[in-house]
């Protein structure tokens, strides 16, 4: 590990951050380079796979696959660590079997030597909320806090794979209230607000928002709304694939539902990292939140500059 | 779990609530579904439930008690796999691993819907990846990445097509091919049935 670096991680990206909503990937190199945390690129990995589909069709693919994902960080020693919860989902769950059933570790490292890897199980995925929040801590994080939001109004989406299965996950079992992202936010000043089903799902894992796109929108409206309704400013949460629902849906909400909303929803999406970096006092372009309008049809489909309006005014 | 419930759970199954179906989540060790009480908590925590005809209860229900037709139910494709049901059985069912492998059974039996397939057999297996940014089709995401200074395609399968065929061949090895191909051929056959029982009505 080269001296300047405190952590050292495998950054597995996964598919909807690097494909989709790069503005995250830049801002989670960027913020963890920032805090002395070295992400090291892990060569040929796949889709995680995702768990509401891929696990959903054949478990043992699911399963071999994620171990070649895993097998990736332990050739250089390092933890993988995924800002995606479904890949947390994947990864974790496939790690936390693989260690407790012995008989499958060896039917998939069977698979495995067939081209010519090895899983070993030593090194726990990690998602990049707990990566800051257990690795480093609040207490580390606050250091790096040059300014703070005055009046942000922030409704905080969890997800669900990155609290369940609780027994899986390293929260101790939360899962109905944990509160960890709400202080990681709150360090930034922001306020993060209450909202009805707060811990709801966005609607789009699980294989639903390519079944009936409809049906996922449906649950983003409810979410929404809730939003709405508490004042949120901004949406703060931590997977892509939710930051996608979220941001995307709110257009699909607007289109599909537009009769029952009222006004169409227009609430900025914003990625945990994104948050953290402009209150270290970080250039909002290191952290993907400047868009170059020349391109059409692609992310973000809602606007974040009234949130870059609000970090001009309050901040800077 | 008490040793109790753990005896009656893996108990003989009786004849009458044997079948194929309820035999094979048996073998596939998920016999603790036989635990439910039928008492409701993971309908009553479903998202989905809330504004889908989708309802827990009844899905394990129909697996249990041996109704195929539980297969063919869209519904089971509803479940956004959010884990409160998980969480808050009262009897410890893992039931959102039960319905991801009720959705295993039915992709065996061909029932997978037209997008899942295309999604699973063109794409994850095809690129390595679940949302792929190569190809034609995707250059403005590539565009994207590099408006934020990222190189076009990132270190994943996408710049590396020797990790693409190594994908491929474990979910060679491990039956997934296989799978699709049955599935296409079972689809299909289903349609020209179909097609068929349709002349015949008319």
């Amino acid at each position: 590990m080269s001296e300047e670096y405190k952590w050292r991680y495998g950054f597995f990206l996964g598919c909807v951050i690097p494909n989709r909503y790069p503005m995250i990937e830049v801002s989670i190199r960027n913020v963890f380079d920032h805090l002395g945390a070295e992400l090291l690129d892990l060569p040929g990995a796949s889709c995680c796979p995702a768990p509401g589909v891929f696990r959903a069709f054949h478990i043992p693919t699911w399963l071999v696959i994620a171990a070649r994902n895993i097998s990736i960080a332990e050739e250089l020693g390092v933890n993988p660590l995924t800002g995606c919860n479904g890949c947390y989902g994947t990864l974790r769950d496939a790690w936390y079997e693989l260690e407790h059933e012995y008989e499958l570790k060896k039917e998939v490292n069977k698979h495995l030597a067939k081209i010519g890897r090895n899983y070993k199980g030593n090194l726990e995925p990690k998602h990049v909320v707990q990566a800051l929040y257990l690795d480093m801590g609040l207490d580390y994080l606050k250091d790096f806090i040059k300014l703070t939001f005055s009046d942000l109004k922030v409704a905080v989406h969890y997800g669900c794979h990155i609290v369940k299965p609780s027994d899986k996950r390293p929260w101790n079992g939360e899962y109905e209230d944990p509160r960890f992202l709400d202080e990681i936010v709150e360090i930034t000043g922001a306020k993060s607000i209450n909202y009805k089903d707060k811990y709801m799902c966005c609607g789009a894992g699980g294989a639903v928002r390519t079944a009936v796109k409809e049906v996922a929108a449906d649950f983003t409206r409810e979410k929404l709304v809730n939003m709405k309704d508490a004042g949120a400013d901004i949406i703060v949460n931590c997977c892509p694939f939710c930051h996608l629902q979220l941001d995307l849906g709110q257009v699909e909400v607007n289109n599909i539902y537009g009769d029952i909303i009222g006004e169409p929803f227009h609430i900025p999406v914003i990625y945990i990292t994104q948050l953290l970096g402009v209150a270290f006092g970080m250039d909002p372009n290191l952290l993907g939140l400047v868009k170059n309008h020349e391109l059409q049809g692609v992310s973000p489909f809602i606007s974040v500059d009234p949130f870059l309006k609000l970090v001009k005014e309050q901040l800077i | 779990m008490s040793e109790n419930v753990e005896k009656y759970i893996k108990r003989k199954v009786y004849k009458s609530t044997s079948s194929r179906i309820t035999q094979r989540f048996v073998d596939a060790g998920l016999e603790k579904i036989r635990a439910c009480i039928n008492c409701g908590t993971c309908t009553g925590s479903c998202p989905s439930g809330r504004r889908t005809a989708y309802r827990t209860r009844s899905a394990l229900r129909r697996a249990l008690t041996g109704d195929e037709s539980v297969l063919q139910d869209i519904d089971i494709w509803l479940c956004s796999t959010c884990y409160y049901c998980y969480e808050r059985c009262p009897r410890d069912i893992p039931v959102t691993d039960m319905i991801i492998k009720l959705r295993n059974i039915a992709v065996e039996e061909g029932y997978i819907l037209d997008s899942h397939f295309a999604l699973a057999n063109n794409i994850f297996y095809a690129t390595g990846h679940g949302v792929p940014a190569n190809g034609e089709a995707n250059k403005r995401w590539r565009d994207l990445r590099e408006s934020y200074g990222l190189p076009p395609l990132p270190p994943t399968v996408h710049s590396y097509p020797e990790a693409v065929k190594e994908c491929q061949e474990l979910m060679k090895a491990v039956g997934f091919r296989d799978l699709m191909d049955n599935a296409a051929k079972i689809k299909e056959e289903r349609a020209k049935k179909e097609e068929k029982d349709k002349e015949r009505q008319i």
